[in-house]
């Protein structure tokens, strides 16, 4: 058998000029990626430095800040009557976070079963897509949701003790925007669990619901507390849901038919309100911005936590 | 198929040349991290040979076998010293190359020394695509040369008339021993001069592994054969060297009948009548 003309020829490129761009394109991909730490410096040196103007001013003090049960910076035009507790807006954000996640963990998480280990093929041709559609809705469209259907709704059954805007309304609508985030993260982290561990519990007699509940889920758990994570930051993110929905006075209760301004709700109402710039009810978004990046950055690091001690890995 | 470039081809029959070395391994020392994973090794690997590496597990043959190519450059804490190095081949155009050469353009190397693998590992593309990747790196060829040097690897790699049907189907939906030998194609096709087999059949039947031994022992007259085997048969059957490892040391090497049927050392004895390993 002749050699091959291509072979004979001995034509190879030069891998020594190759390595030169080699060296390029890593430095580039680095900077790229050093652009998101860049970013996220920026914002919390955007954070810190306002939020001084808050924290500066003498009708403001940090335990005031932190334990007054009063928010009124909107309410309020003259400063000696404002009252900045942050607990109103944190019991706003904490109700309906906590109605979301009871909504979208388990639908989430047990659709993400079913997905990955029972549905057939053309159940998950069309469920998946569906899924995605919800992933696809703009929250504002969630948020008229809330207000034209979920709310009512929860007025008709309670016979009217639901307020008009009320956590559990936009809790559910956020809800709802964070399933298709749990369930498709949850099921990846399922289907990445090989089928010889599958094998290996069906083997020992294990029913096909056994094997997924007390073998592929613990064995995806990390990957399905990162799901869970992800949703809680999403939750108590998500702005344009609480802000149509939730209403806008800052209520300290643990009660779910009433009103509920979040954290995300108040810098929202506060940008779009008549206070002047350069005012320390003004500058109050940023005291409460700092705090929510403060609780989304925890999560973020339990997250990391969570997922190093949980995380198994597979040949 | 006659040859009508018979300068290019050497088809006359190797066994009858003396041993010429291409590959020289002396005093090689290579660690893990903290754990010396071979101890002052020197083998020497002859030119248009099969070698076969045998020994139990974790003697050090799979480490010396990827330090051929410098495989081990993407294992965390893996560094080796001594000497490694490739004869010069003026037919190749290139000098002696120190493998081990911290400066070495190992991509450049990688191309010179081809590794198969114990798992056969062909990209998710199509059977042709899978021939022509490393070409389509390495080369400038036109569409006929490129069809050309598909079916001439394949044909090399014994794998042709099973596939030439489907080349643009999915490598993956061909058997174990089939994928095993478009791997080989695959290997041959950016013209190397020494082929690394690790293991190349402990993840198929025995009739692909079959198959793939009278390739190997048929590759030969053009490349330079390296093997690491579990399988002592298999070293015996298709490898013309042998050398065998314990516990990161040469033990034995030698012309691979002779180390089968009259041993110099005691461990090698035992190794090879299966005493234990």
């Amino acid at each position: 058998m002749p050699l091959p003309k291509a072979l004979q020829n001995r034509e190879f490129r030069s891998t020594r000029s190759g390595a030169f761009s080699e060296r390029l394109i890593v430095i580039s991909l680095a900077l790229c990626a050093t652009a998101t730490v860049l970013i996220t410096v920026g914002i919390i040196y955007m954070l810190i430095t306002q939020s001084a103007g808050f924290f500066r001013s003498e009708a403001v003090t940090m335990s005031g800040f932190l334990t007054d049960t009063e928010w009124t910076a909107l309410q309020s035009k003259d400063l000696a009557q404002a009252k900045f507790g942050i607990l109103p807006l944190l019991s706003g954000t904490f109700r309906v976070t906590l109605i979301a996640m009871i909504i979208a963990l388990p639908l989430g998480l047990i659709t993400a079963i079913y997905l990955s280990e029972f549905a057939s093929a053309r159940i998950r041709s069309w469920l998946k897509p569906t899924l995605e559609i919800i992933a696809g809705v703009p929250t504002v469209v969630l948020g008229y949701f809330a207000i034209l259907v979920i709310s009512p709704s929860l007025q008709l059954i309670s016979d009217g003790a639901f307020s008009t805007f009320n956590a559990t309304g936009a809790g559910i609508a956020v809800g709802i925007l964070c399933l298709p985030m749990v369930c498709s993260l949850s099921e990846d982290a399922m289907r990445a669990v090989p089928r010889s561990l599958r094998e290996g519990a069906y083997g020992l007699g294990c029913t096909p619901f056994e094997t997924s509940v007390k073998v592929v889920v613990p064995a995806a758990l990390s990957g399905i507390i990162s799901a869970f994570l992800l949703a809680f930051s999403r939750a108590i993110g998500e702005t344009m849901v609480v802000a149509l929905a939730a209403g806008t006075l800052p209520t300290m209760t643990l009660d779910p038919t009433q009103q509920a301004q979040t954290m995300t709700g108040f810098i929202v109402e506060m940008i779009k309100s008549e206070s002047e710039y350069g005012t320390v009810q003004y500058y109050s978004l940023y005291a409460v911005a700092v705090t929510l990046f403060a609780i989304t950055f925890l999560m973020t690091l339990g997250g990391q936590i969570i997922r190093r001690r949980f995380k198994e890995s597979y040949q | 198929m006659s040859s009508v470039t018979p300068a290019i081809e050497s088809e006359e029959n190797s066994d009858a040349l003396p041993d010429q070395t291409l590959i020289h391994i002396e005093k090689l020392n290579a660690w893990y991290g903290d754990f010396q994973a071979i101890h002052d090794l020197s083998l020497e690997i002859p030119k248009h040979k099969v070698t076969a590496f045998i020994g139990p597990s974790g003697c050090g043959k799979s480490t010396l076998l990827k330090w051929i190519n410098r495989m081990n450059d993407v294992v965390p804490g893996a560094r080796a010293k001594g000497r490694l190095a490739i004869s010069g081949d003026a037919s190749n155009d290139h000098a002696e190359i120190n493998v081990l050469d911290p400066g070495l353009d190992v991509v450049g190397l990688r191309r010179k020394v081809g590794i198969v693998f114990q798992k056969p590992n062909p990209f998710p593309k199509s059977i042709y695509d899978n021939v022509a990747f490393g070409p389509r790196l390495h080369m400038k060829t036109s569409k006929s040369e490129l069809d050309e040097l598909v079916e001439w690897s394949l044909q090399k790699a014994a794998v042709w008339d099973e596939v030439k049907d489907r080349l643009h189907g999915p490598a993956l939906g061909l058997s174990g021993g089939q994928q095993q030998r478009l791997c080989i194609a695959r290997a041959i096709a950016v013209g190397p001069e020494v082929l690394l087999m690790d293991e190349p059949c402990s993840a198929l039947d025995p009739s692909s592994t079959l198959a793939i031994e009278d390739l190997i022992f048929e590759l030969r007259t053009q490349y330079t054969i390296v093997i690491v085997t579990h399988n002592m048969q298999q070293a015996s059957r298709c490898s013309d060297k042998t050398a065998f490892f314990f516990e990161g040391k040469l033990i034995e090497a030698g012309p691979t009948e002779q180390l089968f049927t009259r041993p110099q050392q005691k461990q090698t004895d035992d190794y090879v009548r299966g005493k234990f390993g």
